[in-house]
């Protein structure tokens, strides 16, 4: 030893320093999802009072967030963060280590990550950007070459390996997935101008006159660095968002932007009409989009795995029920879910009707969602009365529906309209007459069970 | 709980006729989501056991298929865990499990590695839900050697295909006859036993050195005189499922309310492997009254009195009655099903026609054609 420190100090030999170079087994995910599941979506009105909008039932025992989470696993995206920030308790459960959706993995899985204080500024997600953000370290921590960049609020199956494909063969530095939606409505969307290589040329939000009719999902891939490089240049501006900020930042910058072009069933869940119109399309003799495939299954956490219970005077035409369900009234072209009881005389038609939700004998309840463990009692009668606009959101509460948020009781022997909202314990006072107006809200805010 | 739990699921039974053909009985699918299996497995996750062994010898293919996580019962602990123990061949032994007794002696490592000073041992093929714990709160007050669970099936089943027991006041037994010819009595053995893990593996030791291989006949019922035997009796659901009659009985129990109400509704709850199965769909043109309908299935057609286990399709103007119609069964169109019991995965073409006469139940077993179809 003494030799090499002669030798070093004669200039004989370079001193190298020892260096650890962290090893061969530094951990490498080639992609990973980071799923934005933060949004409110105050356009379901009550259905959201309590809960974020990905945590929103659906199809009798599905919640929304089931739809992207299932995607990923068996598109072979093993790593996903979970965004969360509005309401986050039931996506929480909902969600846990992952095990439903096999996502509970010694290095990945799913992690739920909420806004946390920093040592200089702490603040909450303001935009969808920001959130992605706000959370580098954790991707960072996966090395990662391509990020997947999802919303928590709409029903599709997709195969997100074939779009990481297509990403990699147009050697793209940013992918959009779109999809053709008839032109007449594409002044709706945001819609893309593409080259025939599919890369994007212009951009239009909202066009009045539209070019094109490849309409944005929301969900892109980025190649890391360029995310990484974007997200960095705009972290000081206000509420950075993905379709305002890094978008127009990465095309300004001259990257190579490509649209890929989906042709599945994809229903946005956002508006308490095209939730009830999503559910509704299930019970077709074919649904359009099927969920008794054996390919590409979708999973969702299963606290009941009783089988459902179907009376001797039951009658059941056209619907799709949830296990341990009890009917013993009617049900006509309905969704109910998980543990409902619907009791001797009831008659449910044209409705979505939640896990564990309760509705009374004699009851009447046309073209209603009720959430999830709402009692309705005996001898009611919903959806009933003229079709006039909700007084307080009309852009809401419309489409004739009657909507009642969880939890919510509502007692026996009352009529209630269309286009109504009830949110919390109501008694029979709450109802002058016995009777809910179309067009009223009844939300007793504070008194939740 | 201070014990650990055997379960013996190696068993075939002749009674069971072509139903034990495709699976142990411990398999038989139960109540439209569930194997008999779950109900015991659940009992002793719902009691606090930790660590169970499941021994299997006949036809294992679908049980090991449904133990294939222990997580669906909560047994996936680092204490503890669900162990599997088929019969394998080693320098000392190559024999198949000669009997119960020889299938914990063949194992014996697993209670002399144990810690807890107790064991509860139980069939597959019981359907109950039971707290071991209390079980064994009264073998200890009773300073018993062993506790056998009882069962009074008078109006229920035939005692001849079980073990009688008959006691004292005390409730000690005093009487143990296993499958007697004409049986005095209601009260048998429902196939759970309670017994310190020392004395069990000094008696396995004993009676496999003497070449005697069964539990209940060479261990039991021959040591009933010198040691303490106390008869614990359930009072709550209990019924085995090994024949056909009772098979078919104890799963039309279900459509009660009280019976469903008791098994799906109480605390606690009974758990089983979940399959992510979409929720049931009725189509128009389809009549469903008085049945069990699981996920899964699909139906068109006409459904009366009867259990539909997961993913069953009915065609259009079917009618099915009084019947069970097992996982996986394709029904074809204008197919007329009364009284029968249907094997999982069978294939009915269109337009036919089964039904079992004079009060017997017809098992069906057809071919899985459905993509010849």
């Amino acid at each position: 030893m003494s030799i090499i420190f002669i030798e070093i100090f004669l200039g004989l030999k370079k001193y190298i320093p020892y260096k650890y170079n962290g090893g061969d087994r530094v951990i490498k995910k080639e992609m990973i999802a980071m799923l934005l599941a933060g949004g409110q979506g105050s356009r379901l009105g009550v259905l959201t009072a309590d809960v974020a909008k990905p945590a929103v039932a659906f199809g009798g025992k599905y919640r929304i967030i089931d739809f992207p989470l299932s995607n990923c696993i068996n598109s072979g995206v093993d790593t996903v963060g979970v965004l969360t920030q509005y309401q986050p308790l039931r996506l929480n459960t909902h969600i846990g280590i992952g095990i439903p959706w096999d996502l509970d993995r010694n290095v990945g899985g799913v992690s739920i990550l909420p806004p946390y204080e920093k040592s200089n500024s702490s603040e909450w997600y303001t935009g969808t950007a920001n959130a992605i953000y706000q959370n580098m370290k954790y991707m960072e921590y996966y090395n990662p070459e391509y990020v997947l960049i999802l919303g928590g609020d709409h029903i599709y199956k997709m195969d997100y390996e074939v779009m990481l494909d297509f990403h990699k063969a147009s050697k793209a530095d940013v992918t959009l997935a779109t999809i053709p939606v008839p032109m007449e409505e594409a002044s709706r969307f945001g819609v893309v101008i593409t080259d025939e290589s599919k890369r994007i040329l212009e951009f239009e939000e909202k066009p009045e006159h539209p070019r094109s009719n490849l309409a944005s999902m929301g969900i892109y891939i980025f190649s890391w660095p360029v995310l990484r490089d974007s997200l960095l240049k705009l972290k000081d501006q206000p509420s950075c968002d993905f379709g305002k900020h890094i978008i127009p930042y990465c095309y300004e910058q001259g990257k190579r932007i490509f649209a890929y072009e989906y042709n599945g069933y994809w229903k946005d869940v956002g508006t308490l009409g095209s939730y009830w119109q999503a559910n509704m399309e299930l019970i077709d003799l074919i649904p359009i989009f099927n969920l008794y495939e054996e390919f590409w299954k979708i999973y969702t956490k299963s606290d009941n795995i009783t089988p459902q219970y179907i009376s001797g005077n039951a009658v059941i035409d056209k619907a799709i029920i949830g296990e341990g369900a009890e009917i013993f009234g009617e049900v006509h072209n309905s969704v109910i879910g998980s543990g409902v009881h619907i009791a001797p005389g009831a008659i449910v038609r044209d409705s979505i009707i939640m896990t564990d939700a309760e509705i009374g004998s004699n009851t009447v309840v046309d073209k209603s969602i009720i959430a999830e463990k709402v009692k309705i009692g005996s001898s009611c009668v919903l959806g009933t009365g003229k079709d006039v606009p909700n007084k307080i959101k009309p852009d809401v509460y419309s489409f004739g529906l009657v909507t009642i948020g969880e939890d919510s009781i509502v007692p026996d022997n009352v009529q209630i309209g269309k286009n109504t909202a009830i949110s919390g314990v109501t008694d029979i006072s709450d109802y002058p007459g016995g009777i809910l107006e179309s067009g009223e809200t009844l939300i007793k805010v504070g008194e939740k069970i | 709980m201070r014990a650990i739990g055997i379960v013996l699921a190696g068993g075939n039974s002749s009674r069971m006729k072509e139903l034990s053909n495709k699976r142990a009985v411990a398999a038989m699918p139960i109540a439209g989501g569930y194997r008999s299996i779950d109900f015991v497995l659940s009992s002793m996750s719902n009691s606090h056991i930790q660590k169970v062994a499941v021994y299997t010898q006949y036809n294992a293919k679908s049980l090991n298929e449904h133990l294939n996580s222990s997580k669906w019962w909560d047994f996936g602990r680092k204490q503890g865990g669900l162990y599997i123990f088929t019969p394998t061949t080693t320098p000392n032994n190559s024999y198949w499990y000669r009997g119960t007794a020889d299938a914990i002696a063949q194992n014996l490592d697993f209670l002399k590695n144990s810690h807890e000073p107790y064991v509860v041992i139980a069939s597959g093929d019981g359907i109950y839900k039971l707290d071991y714990a209390k079980v064994l709160e009264y073998h200890i007050a009773k300073k018993a050697d062993f506790t056998v669970v009882t069962a009074n099936i008078q109006g229920q089943d035939d005692p001849s295909r079980f073990g009688v027991i008959k006691t004292d006041s005390d409730g000690r037994v005093t009487d143990f006859e296993e499958k007697p010819i004409s049986a005095e009595g209601y009260q048998v053995s429902a196939g759970i036993y309670i017994v310190r893990r020392r004395q069990l593996i000094e008696l396995i030791e004993k009676s496999v050195e003497e070449e005697r291989y069964d539990f209940v006949k060479d261990i039991l019922i021959r040591y009933k005189g010198i040691k303490r035997v106390y008869a614990y009796p359930i009072d709550t659901y209990w019924s085995n499922i090994s024949s056909v009659e009772s098979y078919f009985s104890t799963n039309m129990d279900f459509l009660k309310d009280d019976v469903r109400n008791y098994f799906f509704k109480q605390y606690p709850n009974v758990y089983s492997k979940v399959q992510d199965l979409p929720p049931a769909k009725y189509n128009n043109g389809s009549s469903v009254k008085n049945s069990l309908v699981s996920s899964g299935c699909i139906i068109n057609g006409n459904v009366e009195g009867s259990i539909l286990f997961k993913n069953v399709y009915v065609g259009n103007n079917c009618s099915i009655k009084n019947s069970i119609i097992l996982n996986d069964v394709y029904i074809g169109d204008n197919t007329h099903i009364e009284n029968c019991i249907m094997e999982s995965r069978d294939t009915i073409r269109a337009n036919s026609d089964y039904k079992g006469e004079n009060g017997e139940i017809k098992i069906i077993v057809e071919k899985n054609e459905r993509y010849a179809l």
